[in-house]
């Protein structure tokens, strides 16, 4: 280039610019036909027919969406609780003084985050059946809180140990130089702190438990406990259409997307704040 | 209190005087790992006193105030704090704890919580006093740390010479029978350090007992009733500041001072004159537009 500013060019050819501004051309090109083959080829009347038709969208919202929704709702909300609870246990032990305790969490972590969800899902699903007389307290909430639950409690436990080696060892100086004993310490100086380093990925872990929860359509659920995927699954089956699974999805897209939003507020928010 | 301090310039424990032991260091001695940075000190802090800290960095200062409140825990070594031997086993730290007020070189304010609660978070869950008396006594403290009405102000919010001044309301605000600073001013920019040194001083002319390490030499000569001087973990020098920082005996002392004061010349009251007398012949030299307030010397002297 800097050639060019000194001499004439020499006539070798386009410019590198030039090139670079050919080669967009040929993508955009590549784009438009791609887009323009497929609208010819493809058949929209069917394509609609199967994911929106509008008697199937008509009865997919009124047979029991709402419902359906609202236990989605309730599971992955549950389910994030126990694994909050969970972790922020897991992620203390993690960080104990006393060597057994950080074991046993490591062991719990390592093997929770090594298990598919289905599988552990499953198996709580089958304790009443294995446990003669065991009875799990809300079913079919109960177990799938439980199980999503003690899963996401050992990812949450990673995050929240490492908000807690987040927040500066002087702030435990200090609070213990107050004579706050090192459990009051804990609670009113080192967790509020590193629950704001972690609201951001924790936020991101119920948009999984969101998403997971669609997991219970495995168990034998009653309609009532019908959530998203399961509701979606069986209309769409009965009546050999999509539409009602589409619907399903749009409806997850809902919960989720607005709390990807948050998510980015938070961390603009938190990025500002530093 | 100048009295006071030719009676402890010799490091054996004097005779039991007619004023109160607040800290009592014995034959201290602190390692971390294989690296022992406090190789036997033994001193002695009375009601009342300010002891000023200096020493080349790495000498054992901080480790030293660190282990008066047991932020460090001593190889070996015995502390008594205000009648409690804190290197007891058995002794309640968190106790006489909340009767000593530390300052830290980085602050270490609570960044979540604002100013009037940093101050009142203490007193509420240590010392259980009533929510509106802790924030009566904490406003009484930012007040006097020249923060009044910043009360709701986040530390983010602050510069760093107020965030140490809350820091310092902070420690006062539980009352405390000891102040320990731990460098609070080598943090700061240099336009902070005057106020920060000025909350200081005003405490010590209250009559606080006070334990402060220390780079700021003119406000340990100004402030200071002893000036304790360490050196690779001991304590090289101990005495009045005329003594320690004027007239230094020991070679160390001597050596360190002459780094720290050398360079620029504006804190040693000895050395004023010579700095006077080179600046004056360097502006004579640089020629005639020298101005005669160019010839004030020292703009850095704190006061």
């Amino acid at each position: 280039m800097s050639v060019s500013t000194l001499a004439p060019p020499a006539r070798r050819g386009p410019s590198p610019r030039q090139r670079a501004k050919r080669r967009r051309l040929i993508q955009y090109a590549v784009l438009v036909v791609a887009i323009v083959v497929l609208i010819l080829v493809a058949d929209w009347e069917q394509i609609g027919q199967v994911f929106f038709r509008s008697d199937m969208i008509y009865a997919t919202l009124t047979q029991g969406l709402g419902t359906a929704l609202l236990n989605t709702i309730i599971y992955s909300a549950g389910a994030f609780i126990i694994g909050l609870v969970g972790g922020t246990i897991l992620a203390l032990m993690r960080l104990s003084s006393v060597a057994p305790y950080r074991w046993i969490a490591g062991i719990y972590i390592e093997l929770f985050r090594g298990l598919p969800a289905l599988i552990v899902l499953l198996a709580f699903g089958l304790l009443p059946l294995a446990f003669s007389g065991l009875i799990i307290p809300f079913d079919p909430y109960g177990t799938v809180w439980l199980a999503l639950g003690i899963v996401a409690a050992a990812y949450m436990a990673e995050t929240i140990r490492a908000g807690i080696q987040a927040v500066p060892k002087g702030q435990v100086e200090a609070a213990r130089s107050l004579g706050m004993p090192a459990a009051v310490a804990s609670r009113k100086i080192v967790l509020p702190q590193a629950f704001r380093i972690v609201i951001p990925p924790l936020t991101n872990e119920l948009i999984l438990l969101v998403k997971d929860s669609s997991l219970a359509y495995i168990l034998g659920l009653s309609a009532a406990g019908y959530e998203l995927t399961k509701y979606g699954r069986d209309l769409s089956s009965t009546n050999a259409n999509l539409t009602p699974l589409v619907i399903a999805g749009l409806c997850y897209l809902v919960i989720t997307l607005p709390l990807t939003f948050l998510v980015q507020r938070l961390e603009a928010r938190a990025r500002r704040g530093r | 209190m100048n009295a006071m301090s030719e009676a402890v310039t010799d490091t054996t424990p004097p005779a039991a005087g007619p004023r109160e032991v607040v800290v009592e260091v014995i034959d201290l001695h602190k390692s971390f790992g294989s690296v022992e940075v406090l190789k036997g000190i033994s001193t002695i802090v009375h009601r009342g006193e300010v002891v000023c800290v200096i020493g080349p960095s790495g000498s054992g200062k901080s480790t030293l105030l660190r282990c008066v409140n047991l932020l460090e825990e001593p190889t070996s070594g015995r502390v008594v704090v205000m009648g409690e031997e804190v290197t007891d086993p058995d002794c309640d730290i968190d106790r006489v704890r909340s009767n000593l007020g530390m300052v830290f070189q980085q602050f270490n304010l609570f960044p979540h919580i604002n100013a009037l609660q940093n101050c009142t978070i203490g007193q509420i869950s240590v010392l259980k006093r009533p929510k509106e008396e802790a924030a009566t006594k904490a406003q009484e403290n930012l007040a006097k740390v020249g923060l009044a009405g910043r009360e709701s102000a986040y530390p983010a919010q602050l510069s760093g010479g107020q965030q140490q001044r809350v820091a310092i309301a902070r420690a006062l605000s539980m009352d405390p029978g000891l102040m320990l600073f731990d460098e609070p001013t080598s943090a700061l920019d240099p336009e902070l350090v005057g106020d920060v040194l000025s909350v200081m001083r005003e405490l010590a002319s209250e009559g606080m007992t006070m334990i402060v390490v220390t780079h700021e030499m003119a406000f340990a000569r100004e402030v200071a009733d002893r000036v304790i001087f360490m050196d690779g973990g001991v304590i090289v020098e101990e005495g009045h500041p005329d003594d320690v920082i004027g007239r230094p005996q020991e070679k160390r002392t001597i050596a360190f001072l002459q780094r720290v004061l050398d360079p620029t010349h504006v804190r040693a009251g000895e050395e004023d004159e010579a700095h006077y007398r080179r600046h004056a012949a360097d502006h004579r030299t640089a020629g005639s537009t020298t101005r005669d307030d160019d010839l004030t010397p020292l703009p850095g002297l704190p006061h």
